[in-house]
């Protein structure tokens, strides 16, 4: 069973939580004895390459487009692309990329049929140019290199997966890790991403779904039935640095948000839970780390609220601030209004912390040893919140066994389901 | 006659370094030295030590009729003798012509006038006294920071003994009267006010080196002749401005010095000029009105408000969690602690939190070391934190120390222990029936040392208590130069009276 599978970034060099999960999943498939050959865009030639081989989109010669790619190429030369659509990046992220766009923007057809293309490997103003592109190649390198399936992640690389399908007719598996809905929202979606999502899923043999909660979004969004979407949640790589002892320097409890300050992660109702906490509570603090485009209105209404000696930002933190930040909590707080899964309350939980989740979150499925609340409901929040952090018996026992559920769950595990969705493909 | 009143203002903040949350409790160093250390020296060696030299040659060169006055900041002069005592050097033989006048404010150009008179006073005072060991000269006339003014603060101004203070010449207050005329506080005529003129002192403050402004080059004899321009009942002209407008906001390569030089003989030669310091003019000059500003103006940006460091929510949660500080830094009795709370207050920390981005944004984003109004919010409120945690910890050592000895040998089974009140907070919770039969046994300068600066809530609570007789014995018995320990031993009084009550009736 050889895999050919298409994904966008590969540690290292990665913007956010789809990379992390590839490489996760190849190493899952890899204990299963699944090999698995790992096309990414633009390779660096340092990714960790034990239990899979990485092919670089941007070393291979393209020597014919299939009549799919062409109509896309048709497509896309008259669609200007916005630039609301990146997944999966960070704010600052998304600035730097977004400002510094427009390189190596050659245009012109002939150069798309022929030659190499190096690939950004970036989410660029130009996304959905390299996008096509990135399936030009695709189809070459389905051409040349033996496989029995291919497996695509996310709508960057459907057009890659449907491109390499129709050379070598071999079934296409489709992994959705966040749809456009859980991006953008319903006011804002993207049509032009929606509409690459909508091709993948009805051109997927399978589909495989991060969450019950993003497989209800493709039944009741896209119409594709439920038959045909099997759930399969993520997993964490277990830590193997050990956790800082940060020296702490206030006596009071510590309640954090990380992550990114925009709509999708429900910033605000934290702001308004921990408003309701410290009208009881004086001695707790709150910390906001990360950024977005929600941040400035989210210092505004902590000052409005007068509990700005209480409620402190960070800014955006990386690398070891992240391990200090929550090593310096006492709970943590995931109030998103759609995750299709939330990776963060697993590294929470795996640094002995406590946390609160959305309902609205896949990673509420699997999660036992976790309290949850409808985001809507700052009530519950703040009620959740304030027993964590005044309950010892609550907190002691969410910290032992919360660590030991997380990790309990295993790449390897759910590479396994992964595999039996290949099985049924391949004997259909 | 008209006569020609320069003041400059001298003022460098203690500027925050960057303070994380991480640092809260843990790290109590909140400034950026190298950067203030920085700033101090560049703006000295390009600003205030050429113009001082140059204020000292136009004093020989033109012998007593050149007059000027100077308003320097108590953090500004402490960075100087730090930093830049060449600088302090030169002020002090400026100050030794007897030709220059210093003015008061508060030592930490800061805005406490807008929230607690009690502060404002005790800056003052430590400003007032700076000045006075380093200058040996007493200030007459007080200018506020940011010239701001109002009504209200000039009366709190005059309670000072100040009889003369500077402001902005706003054109909304003053409506289609001039600013150069003496005018008088509208509640006090005894407080004669100096109004900015605005139009002339912003010609050389803010125009000199703009190309674009149909009068550029300015030169000395322009000047003047606009002076000359103006109606002849005028009186007098106040330029106040930045001292940092010679040499750093207009720098020596536009000329500023050259005009600087040339200005006073040009002044000189036209008979009816004159130079006068604002005490001189206040003392020569009949006022002509009153000047009603019963909302406060200050000589910033376009609207001549506080807008610039107060009123969104940002500066506000700062300003008020800041100033609900003042009662026990009083009662902490550590120096660091109130150098801390009077370099916080430096107006500059507002400045920067300002979201006004418009007409006005970019001469704030020259003076900003931050990249936004949230980042300059974000690092203060995290310093704000730590020093909350540093006043509380002191302020609750300082309240185990004081209290009565005698407390915890009391036994706890009686339900009236419940009252007794362990801190002068406390006494909130004490029925004024006893508030009452214990006041009623101690003198009224005792009570009036212990109420001094309390706030509403309980000081309403204590004479509403009290007889009518008393409470005047108070008023009359208003303690002088009380310092915070007398204070404390008063407060104490109290309590243990109330515990003597208590042990007397709970039997």
């Amino acid at each position: 069973m050889n895999v050919l599978m298409f994904g966008w970034e590969f540690p290292p060099h990665i913007t956010g939580g789809l990379g992390t999960a590839c490489f996760g999943l190849t190493n899952g498939l890899a204990a299963n004895k699944v090999p698995v050959k790992f096309v990414v865009p633009k390779a660096y030639g340092d990714e960790d390459q034990t239990n899979v081989r990485i092919i670089n989109a941007s070393d291979t010669e393209v020597t014919f487009a299939t009549k799919m790619v062409r109509d896309y190429w048709n497509y896309i030369s008259y669609v200007e692309v916005d630039s609301k659509i990146i997944p999966y990046v960070s704010p600052e992220d998304y600035y730097n990329i977004v400002n510094s766009a427009e390189k190596g923007n050659e245009t012109s057809e002939n150069k798309a049929f022929s030659g190499k293309y190096d690939f950004s490997g970036k989410y660029g103003k130009n996304l959905i140019e390299e996008i096509m592109r990135y399936a030009i190649v695709a189809a070459n390198i389905a051409a040349d290199t033996p496989h029995d399936l291919i497996h695509a992640h996310d709508w960057l690389t459907y057009p890659s997966g449907i491109a390499a399908k129709e050379v070598s007719g071999k079934p296409l598996v489709i992994h959705i890790h966040a749809t456009e809905y859980d991006r953008a929202g319903e006011a804002n979606l993207n049509s032009q991403v929606r509409d690459i999502e909508q091709k993948g899923f009805d051109t997927a043999d399978k589909i495989i779904a991060v969450s019950q909660l993003t497989k209800n979004i493709l039944v009741t969004k896209y119409g594709i039935p439920e038959n045909k979407i099997t759930v399969v949640h993520n997993a964490v790589v277990p830590q193997e640095k050990t956790i800082p002892d940060a020296e702490r320097g206030i006596k009071d409890k510590v309640v954090t948000f990380l992550g990114r300050v925009t709509y999708q992660k429900g910033p605000e109702y934290f702001v308004e839970a921990a408003n309701k906490i410290l009208q009881r509570d004086k001695n707790v603090r709150f910390v906001m780390a990360g950024s977005g485009d929600m941040l400035e209105k989210i210092i505004r209404r902590v000052a409005a609220l007068r509990i700005a000696d209480r409620f402190h930002f960070t800014g955006f933190l990386k690398g070891d601030d992240v391990d200090t930040m929550f090593a310096l909590s006492d709970v943590y707080v995931m109030p998103s209004v759609s995750e299709p899964f939330g990776i963060s309350p697993l590294e929470a939980m795996r640094s002995n912390v406590p946390v609160v989740i959305s309902r609205q979150s896949g990673v509420s499925e699997v999660l036992k040893h976790a309290l949850k609340a409808d985001f809507w409901d700052i009530d519950a929040l703040a009620d959740q919140i304030y027993g964590l952090l005044n309950y010892d018996a609550l907190s002691t026992s969410f910290k032992k066994y919360g660590k030991q559920e997380v990790n309990n769950l295993k790449w390897e595990n759910a590479a396994a389901k992964v595999k039996e969705v290949y099985q049924s493909v391949l004997n259909k | 006659m008209k006569s020609i009143c320069f003041y400059f203002q001298v003022h460098q903040p203690y500027r925050l370094r960057t303070y994380r949350f991480f640092d809260i409790g843990r790290r109590h160093d909140y400034y950026d030295e190298h950067q203030n250390r920085y700033i101090i020296n560049k703006v000295a060696e390009k600003s205030y030590l050429p113009a001082n030299n140059m204020m000292l040659d136009l004093i020989k060169k033109h012998g007593k009729v050149f007059r000027i006055a100077y308003s320097i900041s108590g953090v500004a002069l402490e960075q100087l003798e730090r930093e830049a005592p060449q600088v302090i050097a030169s002020f002090k033989k400026l100050a030794e012509t007897g030709q220059v006048e210093f003015l008061s404010e508060t030592y930490a150009h800061s805005l406490a006038s807008l929230k607690s008179p009690s502060e404002f006073k005790r800056q003052v005072e430590r400003h007032k006294q700076k000045i006075k060991s380093l200058f040996n000269v007493e200030s007459k006339t007080f200018r506020n920071t940011e010239l701001i003014y109002s009504d209200a603060i000039g009366k709190q101004v005059f309670d000072m003994g100040y009889r003369t203070m500077l402001t902005e010449g706003a054109r909304h207050v003053l409506g289609w009267k001039s600013p150069d005329f003496l005018y008088v506080n509208s509640n006090n005529p005894k407080l004669k006010v100096l109004l900015k003129n605005f139009r002339l002192s912003d010609d050389i403050a803010f125009r000199f080196s703009d190309r674009s402004w149909d009068e550029w080059p300015l030169t000395a004899e322009k000047f003047v002749k606009k002076i000359k321009n103006l109606p002849p009942e005028d009186e007098v002209v106040n330029l106040f401005m930045d001292y940092e407008t010679f040499g750093e906001h207009q720098w020596k390569e536009t000329g500023i010095f050259d005009f600087l030089y040339a200005l006073p003989e040009k002044v000189l030669q036209e008979k009816d000029l004159q130079f006068r310091t604002p005490a001189e003019v206040a003392k020569e000059l009949q006022p002509v009105s009153a000047i009603h500003v019963p909302h406060p103006i200050s000589w910033a940006d376009e609207e001549r408000d506080l807008t610039a460091w107060l009123g969104n929510e940002l500066q506000d949660e700062a300003f008020d969690k800041l100033y609900a500080l003042e009662d026990k830094v009083q009662q902490c009795n550590d120096k660091k602690i109130e150098d801390d709370w009077h370099y916080l207050q430096s107006s500059d920390h507002f400045y920067y939190m300002c979201t006004k981005w418009f007409s006005d944004g970019a001469v704030h984003h020259y003076f900003n070391p931050y990249k936004s109004p949230y980042e300059a919010f974000i690092n203060y409120m995290n310093v704000i934190s730590d020093f909350i945690l540093r006043v509380e910890e002191k302020f609750n050592a300082s309240e185990i120390t004081s209290q009565p000895k005698h407390k915890k040998e009391q036994p706890q089974e009686s339900g009236r222990r419940v009252a007794q009140p362990d801190t002068f907070q406390d006494l909130k919770k004490v029925p004024k029936k006893v508030l009452k039969e214990v006041l009623k046994g101690l003198s009224p300068a005792t009570l009036a040392m212990a109420l001094a600066n309390t706030d509403n809530e309980i000081y309403e609570r204590l004479v509403s208590t009290m007889g009518k007789r008393t409470v005047k014995a108070m008023k009359d018995n208003k303690p002088i130069n009380l310092t915070a320990t007398d204070r404390k031993n008063a407060r104490q009084i109290i309590l243990d009276s109330v515990f003597d009550y208590y042990d007397m009736h709970s039997v």
